[in-house]
């Protein structure tokens, strides 16, 4: 690892500065626990680390019925699982932050900078696609809204420009009887790579039978987390029973184009993204009801 | 859940200390961190080393420049097979091993033979300079084809990888083997042969004929490689290190750097694992030579991909069977090919694979071919029973089918073909005193065994594992007595697993001491007699009766200064449960104690040596059951329930031989169902960290019970048995076997993977 300068602002105006002087060499830093592992492997040499996590309005996680969920971009994962309206009104995004990592990689990683880190397995990002997550971002020219499925441009790469930052996830409130889940597929049981991962959401009708939207979002099967548009629109309207589950399931599959590699092959990957998304659907309709 | 099973009469309570469970000695050290492992070392103008290694699988060496990285700020020195003497002293000539062939895997001289291959080392004020200087060094390399497994390597006309290696040819084990002067990767073929297969297959009313393979797979110790020099100018080198045997490091690095063994001290670090990995050292006499280049002390501290590239996995395989038994189940004859991946420089552990495969069952013909053959990856090093769980996958994965083919329960198939005492196995050598039959009465017996399965997709796997283990190489231990009653004991056996404990419970049993009065220390080369290395399941063994011989010197002593303060002659004195008694006179008692307190007014300190050089642990049976359900969706396997057996002999310290196969069963879990390396075609390991390098996790396994079986050893004074490798074996095969009725599918590649296994499923039912 190549030497490089350390800064930790105390406000968003500063880190945007410190964020812009150096341009591409300079890279902000949530938990670490992706950017230090690639510094390590050299995967790319920075001039400059930004920590972001002095910094008070990007701490933030609060609520309010009207302006929904606000996940500021230094919030770890323990943080969004232990919150109780999380847990009540964000379940996809509650069993995605609760599996990444371990414990001790929980108390650091970010729901942000797994966001930003714009892996194909990130897990949360299919979550907050199916909950319409939208990125709050903060730059030299100032601030935009870009919507979660559009944030990831490729295997590590996101749409931010020089000097932007990631302030705050926003997540709307869900309607009633709505239902959310998230899965994934890795050969052990923690500490790995999501072969494939699913995540969905469902709003029901008042007599519950009845879809009136869904949400679909998958994961390590393309160069970006993908929203599978069509498969979801195939449940507008449907009855909430098996049929309806197997069609939306087959047909994400048709949004999934996955490389092979050591982690798994085409076939398998777009196998379990089938799997995967019917047993979520099953779940998130259950949820739904109960909820 | 833990059982001891008694199987030898009248043991029970025979022992004070021995099969208790006292805190280990080195416990405390290790829970608060003052334990100092490799890593630790760190000292007034110490510099950093770091390795340049190979991009490429297979290449020539053209040049090296490193003007560039000496002119860097911080850099002190760069070395590079030019500064090893014994790689300057004389060819390599790969298929004699020893020092010149380890120099050559430490630094690579004129070819590169991996990916990861060391090529030059740098040594610099800190470790982020020394990293920088290694991409200031121009290798220029001619590529050559990548042979990047036996398939390749064994082709007609297969590129070669050394131009010197000539064939061998043996048909007994441990023999030199005539050189039969075909060029080849193919370094040594090793036929054992007893009775006539051709004949027995006649015989045959069912056979068997399967291949199996397992891939390229890495013991996983968390500690990576490291190691500190200081060779004082003029003066000696020391080396602090982390190794299993601290003299093999001292022979190989006179060797390397030819110099005197009295020149070079070796001092052992604390191991976090080794397994059989750190048997074979890799940066000692690098660092040295950096230090000396330098005058400073240098640190060198392996990576996790440097550990996964540039050290010595266990081999890939491919192992066919064919079997064949009567009706009854007699098998009748049993032929084995057993090719194993060597790696860079010849060396693969085939020779454990070839005797132990099918040593456990009386077969009257058999026919062994083995292959050590050289490829494109890192040098195989040893692993836990080298060689041996491969050869168990194969052949116990096989006995499984088979006793399905004869609709026979899996283990009456194996109790009716089980070895007895004297029984030659195909080796020649008749079995000892082994519990071979003992162990599988006891697994056919269990309560696992029996239940029921209670689900769909579920499977139950049994297989046994016989570690076949022969020879000791050596061990010393020394005894001190101290005033207050207590003992110290010196020993030179590195502890992988418990082992200064386990000993010093035995010297403990001698002087009828409690654990907690002798206090066990491993030191380095200048304080201890020559010991061979922590290996072939034996400290507690060999080591454990150098130290009883060093206690009973000790009672002889002892009883000697009582006799001189009794005034009778030595022979009158008698020790009895940890009291000197005066035959002449049985009032005059002495605790162990009261006369430890008299020794300096009777003649000085009792201090006392002993060595062990018969060795000869023996080999032992181990085995497992595994309950497993798979999901037929994923292709993942749940372990519902594990149980392992293992005969011990007589356990020592119960905690650590459960330790030992809880810890050998989980890595034949990861072995059989997820550990590989992952090649590229260009022979780049793509999974060279802990996170696609899929080692089981705690929530992957169930609790392994475990169940002890005493059948004692009669080469042992307490009858102990190793534990430190035949748990291993039988997990491979027993996986392999409960997956495979799981499915209904035989599996017999390694790993079972989600993707096989769902592949598998896939294709049973587009045949159906
Ligand atoms: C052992 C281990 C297990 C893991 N398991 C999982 C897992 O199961 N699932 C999973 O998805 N991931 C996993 N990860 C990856 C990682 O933990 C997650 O992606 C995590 O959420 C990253 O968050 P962080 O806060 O650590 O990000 P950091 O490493 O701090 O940052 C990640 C990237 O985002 C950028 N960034 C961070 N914050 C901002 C911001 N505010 N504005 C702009 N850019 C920003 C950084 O510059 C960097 O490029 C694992 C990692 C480890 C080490």
């Amino acid at each position: 690892m190549q030497e490089f300068e350390y800064v930790a602002p105390a406000n968003l105006e500063d880190a945007i500065r410190l964020m812009a002087e150096k341009g591409p060499r300079a890279k902000a830093l949530a938990g670490g626990t992706d950017i230090l592992i690639q510094l390590r492997g050299g995967r790319f040499q920075i001039d400059r680390l930004v920590d972001i996590k002095k910094i008070p309005e990007l701490n933030e996680l609060s609520f309010s019925e009207a302006n929904g969920l606000t996940v500021g971009a230094a919030v770890e994962c323990y943080r969004v699982y232990e919150d109780q309206t999380v847990q009540k009104l964000y379940p996809g995004l509650f069993d995605s932050a609760s599996l990444i990592g371990g414990i001790q990689i929980q108390g650091r990683a970010t729901v942000g900078g797994n966001l930003c880190n714009a892996a194909p397995s990130g897990d949360n990002i299919p979550s907050l696609i199916v909950q319409e997550a939208v990125a709050i971002v903060a730059g030299p020219n100032g601030r935009r809204n870009i919507s979660v499925e559009d944030f990831c441009a490729g295997p590590g790469r996101n749409v931010l420009q020089e000097g932007e930052l990631l302030v705050a996830i926003h997540i709307p409130t869900p309607k009633p009887n709505f239902g959310a889940h998230f899965l994934r597929f890795i050969p052990r049981n923690e500490m790995d790579i999501a072969i494939a991962n699913s995540a969905v959401s469902v709003l029901l009708d008042d007599s519950k039978q009845h879809i009136v939207s869904a949400r679909i979002a998958i994961g390590s099967v393309a160069p970006t987390p993908v929203f599978a548009r069509e498969a979801s629109a195939l449940l507008t309207g449907k009855e909430a029973n098996e049929a309806s589950i197997e069609e939306a399931a087959e047909a994400t599959k048709a949004a999934a184009s996955p490389i092979n590699d050591m982690r798994g092959t085409i076939d398998q990957r777009i196998h379990l993204v089938g799997v995967l998304t019917k047993r979520a659907l099953r779940t998130a309709i259950s949820r739904a009801r109960e909820g | 859940m833990t059982t001891t099973i008694d199987k030898t009469a009248g043991t029970p309570g025979k022992y004070k200390v021995l099969g208790t469970r006292p805190v280990r000695h080195d416990g405390i050290e290790k829970v608060t961190g003052a334990a100092r492992y490799g890593a630790d070392m760190n000292m007034p103008e110490m510099l950093h080393g770091k390795i340049l290694r190979s991009p490429h699988a297979h290449a020539r060496i053209r040049s090296i420049d490193t003007s560039k990285a000496e002119a860097l700020p911080g850099v002190m020195a760069v070395a590079t097979s030019k500064d090893l003497p014994i790689i300057q002293a004389r060819e390599l000539n790969p298929g004699q091993g020893g020092p010149r062939l380890l120099a050559e895997n430490d630094l690579a001289d004129k070819k590169v033979l991996y990916k990861g291959h060391a090529v030059a080392a740098v040594a610099a004020t800190s470790p982020h300079i020394a990293e920088e200087a290694l991409a200031l060094i121009a290798v220029d390399y001619e590529v050559l084809p990548t042979v990047l497994g036996w398939r390749e390597a064994m082709k007609e006309g297969a590129t070669l990888l050394h131009d010197n290696l000539t064939e061998k040819f043996s048909a007994t084990r441990g023999g030199a083997g005539e050189d039969t002067g075909n060029k080849s990767n193919v370094a040594s073929h090793l036929q054992l042969k007893m009775g006539n297969v051709e004949q027995g297959f006649k015989e045959a009313d069912t056979i068997l004929e399967r291949e199996y393979n397992t891939q390229t797979i890495h013991q996983g110790y968390i500690e990576p490689f490291a190691c500190t020099a200081q060779w004082i100018p003029e003066g000696r080198l020391t080396i602090w290190t982390s190794t299993q045997g601290i003299f093999g490091v001292r022979g190989n690095v006179a060797a390397i750097l030819n110099i005197p063994e009295s020149m070079i001290k070796i001092v052992p670090m604390e191991i976090g694992g080794g397994f059989g990995g750190k048997g074979t050292g890799y940066l000692e006499p690098v660092a040295a030579v950096l230090s000396k280049k330098t005058g400073h002390p240098i640190k060198m501290v392996m990576s996790r991909k440097e550990v996964f590239e540039g050290t010595g996995p266990s081999s890939g395989t491919s192992i066919t069977v064919k079997i064949g038994a009567k009706k009854d189940g007699t098998i009748t004859a049993a032929q084995l090919g057993m090719i194993y991946e060597a790696g860079a420089y010849p060396g693969s552990p085939m020779v454990g694979g070839v005797t132990s495969a099918v040593s456990a069952y009386k077969i009257d013909n058999v026919l062994i071919d083995g292959y050590d053959v050289v490829c494109n990856k890192p040098k195989t090093a040893a692993y836990r029973a080298p060689g041996h769980p491969q050869a168990a996958f194969a052949a116990e994965s096989a006995l499984d089918e088979l006793a399905d083919m004869l609709g026979m329960d899996p283990m009456d198939l194996r109790l009716k073909n089980v070895a007895m005492e004297g029984d030659r196995a195909v080796t020649g050598v008749p079995h000892a005193h082994v519990g071979l039959k003992e162990v599988m009465d006891v697994m056919k017996a269990h309560p696992h065994y029996t239940a029921p399965l209670g689900g769909p997709n579920r499977g139950r796997g049994v297989a046994t594992g016989y570690r076949l283990n022969g020879g000791g190489s050596g061990s010393s231990a020394t005894i001190n007595v101290l005033a207050n009653g207590t003992v110290n004991l010196t020993t030179g056996s590195m502890d992988l697993s418990g082992t200064r404990v386990a000993i010093a419970m035995q010297v403990a049993e001698t002087l009828g001491l409690t654990a907690e009065e002798v206090t066990p220390q491993v030191v380095d080369t200048d304080s201890v007699g020559w010991t061979g290395g922590s290996g072939g399941s034996r400290i507690t063994f060999d080591t454990g009766r150098a130290s009883i011989a060093a206690a009973q010197l000790v009672i002889e002593q002892m009883g000697a200064r009582a006799a001189r303060l009794w005034e009778v002659q030595p022979e009158d004195v008698e020790f009895v449960d940890g009291i000197f008694i005066c035959t002449k006179n049985t009032d005059d008692k002495f605790t162990f104690k009261e006369l430890a307190g008299k020794l300096m007014t009777t003649g000085g300190p009792v201090t006392c040596s002993a060595m062990d050089t018969q060795g000869g642990v023996g080999g032992a049976l181990a085995g497992n059951i595994f309950d497993v359900e798979v999901d037929p969706e994923t292709g993942k396997v749940d372990i519902l329930r594990s149980t392992v057996f293992l005969d011990i002999g007589q356990a020592a310290h119960p905690s650590y031989v459960e330790g030992q196969m809880q810890g050998g069963t989980l890595q034949g879990i990861g072995w059989a169902l997820n550990e590989e390396y992952f090649f590229t075609p260009e022979g780049v390991m793509a999974n060279s960290s802990l996170l696609d390098y899929r080692m089981p996790t705690s929530l992957d396994l169930p609790m392994i019970d475990t169940v002890i079986i005493e059948y004692a050893n009669p080469r042992h004074p307490y009858g102990l048995r190793g534990a430190g490798e035949h748990p291993i074996i039988a997990p491979l095969p027993a996986m392999a076997n409960a997956v495979s009725r799981a499915i209904g599918v035989r599996m017999a590649t390694l790993p079972i993977s989600p993707g096989a296994i769902l592949e598998a499923i896939e294709k049973k039912n587009t045949n159906k």
